[in-house]
């Protein structure tokens, strides 16, 4: 049997009489980092920010742990572990990069609203703050605020906010969008490794990057599941050649 | 994961500029200070009482735009709604003028709960429409019940003594109990953006969604911070009322809430001082024009279009603006 610690059952989302996601069947197993790819407008981030509930589906269940969260908001999706990235980069621009994560952290301190308590009674979260930052190697931009950072290192801060918050299950949207080589392979790299102890669903427009990354891989095309498993498996599979790239037998096999 | 903390934590510069923005802050603190306790022997006192009770109320309406990315467009239900609630507890209850402002904030801190249930769900325009309607019914209630004297208002409101022991009536009494009052609101403002939760609503301003994904159930900090506002603005609107033993429709119109915008936005949206400096600024502009016959809207929309055109950050904010950009 396996482990599957996050599944949607025949999740379907309709815009208007436009179908976007038909009847997706999807189970990610615990421990495994999974990639969701296809081409543009296959549905990756729309089944995205269905399970993660920033959008209702109109039909169909997702179950995390074995418990249905169809009907949870997205705050409440997020303290239970399944926390989500963006596809902009998703970082808070005008504060440092210290308190992006440190607000992440903040929550767990349970002084949230407290509006009559010192900025310094969050110092204590800098320790820990300050290793997330060292662990995606920001350390030495600590002080500056987000706006100012390189279009690559916004990304890993937000994976840095995003681990804060040690969450069991991470989906990172596409996380290697339009960034740059050596970018690529650092936060390839970043990925590979905080999947260590938790499980990875990431969206990726592009099946060369995941190739090595991922354990399986689904494909979507037109809003349904056109292939699953291991790269092997899908980059071989006919019709993901196909539909997804062209008739590019050796576009897959480059990394 | 990781194995070995970093010990620097900040850049070597920050510690250096950290201790200078220190020294600026305080010596403006103090210069602030001494103005503001001098000001009463250089300037006619119900001016300058008048200017630091709108300085709070462009305060409170700042928290709420500048920190949380929230336009009302209502705040003059709370600010004259206290107004009329402090009054008549002063006039015909004849309680003590703390009691009289503490009732009439707790009123605009109600008012603000239910406004702010009602709106916080709606973003943008909606959220402003919204808070517009419910303040035009406040002006509605203030216009026909009983108690707030209709067109009249309520005159005549007694000072009193405060805690029984300061005459009121005395103008310096007055005014620094009012300069109390202003500096205790300004300080809870100060207090509350840098607070853990003013990190949290710092973060919702700058990307909501993210904030969600973070866990935050991002209405609740909106409305608490919706509540304060709502709150302070009634404390402004309070103290007024028995600064000018007055309390009437001019302070519920949606002019009064149009006004605070301009003050808000003319000193600098989202810093501290310049609400402070707008409503001084709109204040001693609208008292020198009504000396002359320059019409006042026309002259205070004519510079809202020039600051909006060529300084948008407002007075404060610009100055902020240059002065950082000259130290980095």
């Amino acid at each position: 049997m396996h482990d599957t610690i996050l599944e949607a059952v025949g999740l379907t989302k309709e815009f208007k009489g436009f179908t976007a996601v038909k009847e997706v069947n999807l189970q990610v197993r615990r421990g495994t980092i999974h990639a969701l790819i296809g081409p543009n407008g296959a549905g990756k981030s729309t089944v995205f920010n269905l399970l993660t509930k920033f959008l209702p589906p109109t039909a169909g269940r997702i179950l995390f742990k074995g418990r249905d969260i169809t009907a949870m908001r997205p705050a409440d999706v997020a303290r239970l572990g399944l926390v989500r990235s963006f596809q902009i980069s998703a970082v808070f621009p005008h504060l440092t990069v210290l308190e992006n994560v440190r607000v992440a952290l903040q929550r767990h301190q349970g002084t949230s609203f407290h509006f009559w308590k010192a900025e310094s009674s969050l110092h204590a979260l800098h320790e820990r703050a300050t290793a997330l930052i060292e662990a995606v190697n920001l350390t030495p931009w600590t002080g500056h605020t987000a706006a100012e950072l390189p279009y690559g290192r916004k990304r890993a801060l937000e994976i840095a906010t995003t681990l804060a918050l040690d969450p069991e299950v991470m989906l990172l949207d596409e996380p290697l969008a339009g960034m740059g080589h050596e970018d690529i392979e650092r936060t390839a790299a970043l990925i590979k490794r905080v999947a260590a102890d938790r499980t990875i669903l990431m969206v990726e427009h592009n099946l060369s990057v995941v190739a090595h990354l991922s354990d399986t891989i689904t494909v979507l095309r037109r809003g349904e599941v056109l292939a699953e498993g291991p790269y092997a498996v899908v980059s071989r599979n006919a019709e993901v050649m196909e539909a997804y790239m062209g008739t590019g037998t050796h576009g897959a096999g480059h990394a | 994961m990781t194995s070995k903390i970093s010990s620097a934590v900040l850049p070597a510069a920050a510690p250096h500029t950290a201790d200078r923005d220190r020294g600026t802050r305080i010596a403006l603190i103090l210069l602030g200070l001494g103005v503001a306790v001098a000001a009463p022997f250089l300037l006619y006192p119900v001016f300058v009482m008048k200017v630091l009770c709108f300085a709070l109320f462009a305060c409170a309406f700042n928290l709420l735009i500048g920190f949380a990315g929230l336009l009302s467009f209502g705040h003059a239900a709370f600010f004259g709604g206290a107004a009329y609630v402090t009054a008549h507890a002063a006039k015909v209850w004849g309680l003590e003028p703390a009691l009289s402002i503490l009732l009439g904030t707790a009123s605009a801190a109600l008012m603000g709960l239910v406004f702010g249930a009602l709106a916080i769900r709606r973003q943008g325009i909606y959220f402003a429409m919204i808070t517009l309607a419910l303040s035009q019914m406040v002006f509605f209630l203030a216009l026909q019940l009983p108690f707030t004297g209709g067109e009249d208002g309520i005159q005549g409101v007694p000072r009193g003594r405060l805690f029984g022991l300061f005459d009121l009536n005395q103008p310096l009494v007055m005014y620094y109990f009012v300069l109390a009052v202003f500096l205790a609101g300004f300080a809870l403002i100060w207090r509350t953006v840098h607070s853990p939760f003013g990190q949290v609503l710092k973060a919702i301003r700058e990307n909501e969604p993210r904030a969600v994904s973070l866990g935050y159930r991002t209405e609740r900090y909106k409305l608490l911070a919706f509540v304060l506002s709502a709150s302070l603005a009634g404390l402004a609107g309070g103290t007024k009322a028995l600064v000018f033993q007055l309390a009437s429709l001019t302070d519920v119109t949606w002019q009064m809430s149009g006004e605070v915008v301009l003050m808000t936005l003319l000193g600098g949206m989202g810093t501290l001082l310049g609400p402070v400096v707008g409503a001084g600024f709109v204040v001693a502009l609208g008292n020198y024009l009504a000396a002359t016959s320059l019409p006042v809207p026309v002259v205070i929309g004519a510079i809202f279009v020039v600051c909006v055109l060529l300084f948008r950050r407002g007075i404060v904010g610009e100055i902020a603006h240059h002065l950082r950009r000259r130290s980095t």
